[in-house]
């Protein structure tokens, strides 16, 4: 062949030609599989909701646990879209979705201060009795820590609570993921703030305290702030 | 344009192909005679599950590649071919997670860091330069196939062993009982070993299947 393959101009023309056929069949891709992504992570986030109120499917005589397959149909039957709302800091409506809202992206972006953010209220009926959703969003010890809250129909008690995270410690951080952590905060009244201690109190339902995690301080002190950060805007609110 | 004499067509299935494929299983498995995508096998042998998605998408990975890299190697300048070989893995890797995102996002999450952790296994970059460059696209894919199968044996080998002994479980399915509540084998006092779940024991799993591996092929072993 006439091309000199070692010459630069070569090179540069194979380089370049490489690239711009690599980026346009990557963009390419990427935003033909952009619709099922997005489904995805609503479904992910529809089945985050649902945990906090320990939502089952219910066929004839099994309870199924919460799926990607169920979690559109549950969302539907179990949460009152029409009375979700979005509160602000002061405690007053906005005028927005609550399932658009959202609260990590807020969280980050810095130039948002914490009074200026959305707080989305998720409403939800089971058994007849309404339960509010809490959406929270924190800092672990190294990377981004988020759950929910659902509280009783009374506003007050917490009915259940459902954490996870992005990048804890396995088998320290990481639990807060764990029936045994988050179960803690059941029963807990949220007027009152909740405490992380150390002592082993936290097992008493309704002193306003749970128990951290061994190893996991940085985390379950971030758990602490994430949530009574977040709360006290929502009891602000059900105050009126 | 070129005088050489055409040697005759090679069959599909040539002897020497076949060779491609079989002999990384064993003689030349990538993962205990070349000792390469170690990594990822101490990473992902958790489960047997992570270990079949982990050999599917390096399948997928490895024989594109392998497949693209052979089709332009006269193309190449030979002074970016590491770059542009990088470029051509970089780009199916981030297909794989695209594609997992969108059609099986469970098994993304599970892998997320991992996929992407494709790129660094040796076992590609290796075939790449090794084979792809220097060989056709027909043979470079039987190439993949058979390396790629050489790892996911391992793979699978390791994860059966630390599934079962470190979490109780079979794909998922417990075996003893249940652990927290005590069932089965559990109330009379086995325990998982939480060891086995960690990535050191990964390495002493690798480690006996190479000693099996050469005291039963002893041709294998090297001399000092």
């Amino acid at each position: 062949m006439a091309i000199n393959k070692d010459s630069n101009g070569y090179t540069f023309i194979f380089a370049i030609a490489l690239v711009v056929v690599v980026g346009a069949g990557l963009a390419a891709i990427s935003i033909g599989l952009k619709p099922f992504q997005d489904k995805n992570v609503e479904i992910k986030k529809k089945m985050d909701i649902l945990a906090a109120i320990n939502a089952k499917e219910i066929n004839g005589s099994d309870t199924l646990d919460i799926s990607r397959k169920n979690a559109e149909k549950l969302y539907e039957k179990h949460i009152l879209v029409d009375e979700c709302v979005v509160i602000g800091s002061d405690g007053k409506e906005r005028d927005l979705e609550a399932f658009d809202v959202d609260i990590k992206k807020q969280y980050r972006d810095k130039n948002l201060s914490w009074c200026d953010r959305d707080y989305p209220l998720y409403v939800a009926e089971v058994d007849g009795a309404k339960k509010y959703i809490i959406p929270v969003v924190g800092s672990g010890l190294w990377g981004p820590i988020w759950g929910y809250i659902a509280v009783d129909d009374d506003k007050e008690t917490i009915y259940g609570a459902t954490f996870d995270h992005k990048t804890e410690t396995p088998g320290l951080g990481a639990e807060i993921k764990q029936e045994f952590y988050y179960t803690q905060y059941v029963g807990e009244k949220i007027s009152g703030g909740i405490k992380s201690v150390k002592d082993g109190t936290g097992k008493e339902v309704g002193n306003g305290k749970v128990d951290g995690i061994t190893g996991g301080t940085i985390t379950s002190k971030g758990v602490e702030e994430m949530v009574n950060r977040t709360l006290e805007v929502y009891v602000k609110y059900f105050k009126g | 344009m070129s005088e050489k004499v055409k040697a005759p067509k090679e069959p599909l299935f040539s002897k020497k192909n076949k060779r491609l494929v079989v002999e990384p299983l064993d003689d030349n498995n990538p993962v205990t005679i070349q000792v390469l995508g170690i990594c990822s096998a101490l990473a992902i042998t958790v489960s047997i599950e992570q270990a079949l998605v982990m050999t599917g998408s390096v399948l997928f990975v490895l024989g594109a590649g392998n497949m693209i890299i052979s089709m332009l190697r006269n193309l190449i300048p030979s002074r970016i071919r590491i770059i542009v070989q990088l470029v051509v893995v970089a780009s199916l890797v981030i297909i794989v997670n695209e594609v997992l995102k969108a059609f099986m996002p469970d098994v993304a999450e599970k892998l997320s860091v991992f996929v992407g952790l494709i790129i660094t296994n040796c076992i590609i970059m290796g075939r790449f330069e090794a084979f792809a460059m220097a060989n056709k696209p027909w043979p470079s894919l039987l190439d993949a196939i058979g390396n790629t199968v050489g790892y996911g044996v391992i793979l699978v080998l390791v994860s059966v062993f630390r599934e079962i002994f470190g979490s109780g479980k079979f794909f998922g399915m417990t075996l003893f009982g249940d652990r927290i509540e005590g069932t089965g084998a559990y109330s009379v006092g086995y325990m998982d070993n939480n060891f086995i779940i960690l990535a050191p024991f990964a390495l002493f799993a690798v480690g006996i299947i190479i000693w099996i591996q050469r005291a039963r092929n002893t041709k294998l072993i090297e001399e000092h």
